[in-house]
């Protein structure tokens, strides 16, 4: 109890951090609220610096300056270029990837590659009508930008950690997350610039 | 009333059917079972058993529930949840309707509430009396308007917590509340999201939990549908009832004032 005031008058003393006490008041919350379930730990709950500075900025008047760059640096930092150079996969297996929801839920077995769920937020091969708009539209992604290094190197960075370009965009990071491994991610860059994908026809 | 209820049950068979979205039903993927089903709405069979449960005299203390206060004095169901969450004195602490039916049924009939807890979604034949209960409460407030005074600095606090927890990102997809419901207008896969900092979106959202869920064959409620939100945002289990549970129908509630309660509803 004691230490309970103690930590109210820390927080008054640091008021100026308001906003950050309120990530640190949803985390408190969460601690008592939440419990482990299947491969989803209470480790889950706790945030990097990045969630931290978005969370904050979402919840008040948005970024500043400071923190945008440097969202934008740790995020560079932790992007991997593939180890040998090639960055093209199977699109067949790319499109799989980009259907598939499941992954890291507490209710998913641990043993199953995890889906990249693109098709939840994205429009990608025209066939496929169920798509969300959460993020832009892909249709004929690699058809309007070509293939040149640039495209491919961007396009690569944004799957890999698309925080390295937009601060605190909705897209998960699936390469530095570990979301995706390296060569699903090879199969994704496929389905979106190969020139045969359902995605540029 | 047989015969209604007959029709409800047949209608229910029905909608178990294969649930085929088209491209053009984007707008309501329901539309369709609105119009099989009518004025009805298997939740009515949650809603009459809820009934049951209310008037019965149950658990080891063999009592109605009906001296549960949920704010507007011992028994007054008519209209309450509309102004739920709020603060309750007797255990201090801000409830929304599942959780203080969980403190009245442990309190006032004296069931375990880890029992209790261990079934609060029911599956198939395991039927669930806090699902039922909530049917029922939440029916006696349709047609009354959603009103969450945040009088008390309690339920200030939650609103805040509540507020916070919506933008909270966390786990391995970095998801909080706002990734999916952060703005209106917006659809994961075919599915609409309510965007739940807009008034008319939040208020639609609000006031049609719970509701029978076509593609389930289940009824939901509000704790389900966070619970479940959470498990897609990659997180732990959220608690039933538990401070962020109640903090965020408390924000989701705020946003919502001023609709009209019109639940249990049919969802898709």
């Amino acid at each position: 109890m004691n230490k309970k005031i103690f930590g109210a008058l820390i927080i008054l003393v640091l008021s100026p951090l308001a906003v950050a006490d309120s990530t640190q008041q949803a985390f408190e919350a969460m601690q008592q609220s939440f419990s482990k379930a299947g491969q989803a730990g209470m480790e889950r709950l706790q945030q990097d610096e990045t969630q931290r500075l978005c969370s904050a900025g979402a919840a008040s008047n948005g970024l500043t300056d400071d923190a945008l760059a440097k969202i934008l640096a740790a995020n560079e930092a932790a992007v991997k270029l593939p180890a040998d150079g090639n960055y093209f996969g199977d699109w067949k297996r790319g499109q799989a990837i980009a259907q598939l929801g499941t992954g890291l839920q507490s209710s998913d077995d641990p043993a199953k590659p995890a889906g990249g769920n693109c098709y939840a937020c994205h429009q990608m091969a025209e066939s496929e009508i169920a798509y969300g708009t959460i993020g832009p539209s892909l249709l004929h992604y690699g058809k309007l930008r070509g293939n040149s290094q640039p495209i491919v190197d961007y396009t690569w960075r944004v799957l890999y950690n698309a925080k390295s370009y937009f601060a605190c965009t909705h897209m998960p990071r699936f390469g530095s997350q570990g979301i995706l491994d390296e060569q699903q991610l090879r199969d994704v860059m496929s389905y979106l610039l190969d020139p045969e994908s359902p995605v540029n026809q | 009333m047989k015969q209604r209820l007959w029709r409800v049950v047949s209608v229910a068979v029905m909608a178990c059917m294969p649930f085929v979205v088209g491209a053009q039903q984007q707008e309501d993927p329901v539309a369709e079972y609105r119009e099989l089903f009518g004025e009805d709405n298997p939740a009515e069979l949650w809603e009459q058993r809820g009934e049951g449960l209310w008037r019965e005299a149950r658990g080891p203390k063999n009592v109605p529930l009906s001296s549960c206060d949920f704010g507007l004095g011992a028994g007054v169901i008519a209209g309450a949840y509309a102004q739920m969450p709020r603060y309750f004195a007797d255990t201090g602490r801000v409830e929304d309707l599942e959780s203080r039916l969980v403190t009245c049924m442990s309190t006032i009939q004296g069931f375990d509430r880890e029992t209790m807890l261990r079934s609060r979604f029911g599956d198939g034949d395991k039927k669930s009396d806090l699902e039922a209960l909530t049917a029922y409460i939440v029916g006696q407030s349709r047609g009354h308007t959603v009103e969450i005074k945040l009088q008390h600095p309690a339920e200030k606090a939650a609103y805040e917590t509540g507020k916070s927890l919506f933008f909270y990102r966390a786990g391995p997809h970095d998801f909080s509340c706002a990734s999916c419901h952060g703005e209106s207008g917006k659809r994961i896969r075919l599915q609409s999201l309510p965007g739940l900092l807009e008034k008319k979106d939040a208020q639609f959202a609000f006031t049609t939990w719970p509701g029978y869920r076509v593609s389930q064959g289940e009824l939901r409620t509000l704790e389900w549908r966070l619970a479940d939100c959470f498990r897609q945002q990659r997180l732990p289990q959220l608690g039933y009832g538990s401070p962020a549970a109640v903090a965020l129908v408390m924000f989701m509630a705020v946003n919502a004032n001023g609709g009209k309660m019109d639940a249990p509803n049919l969802k898709r």
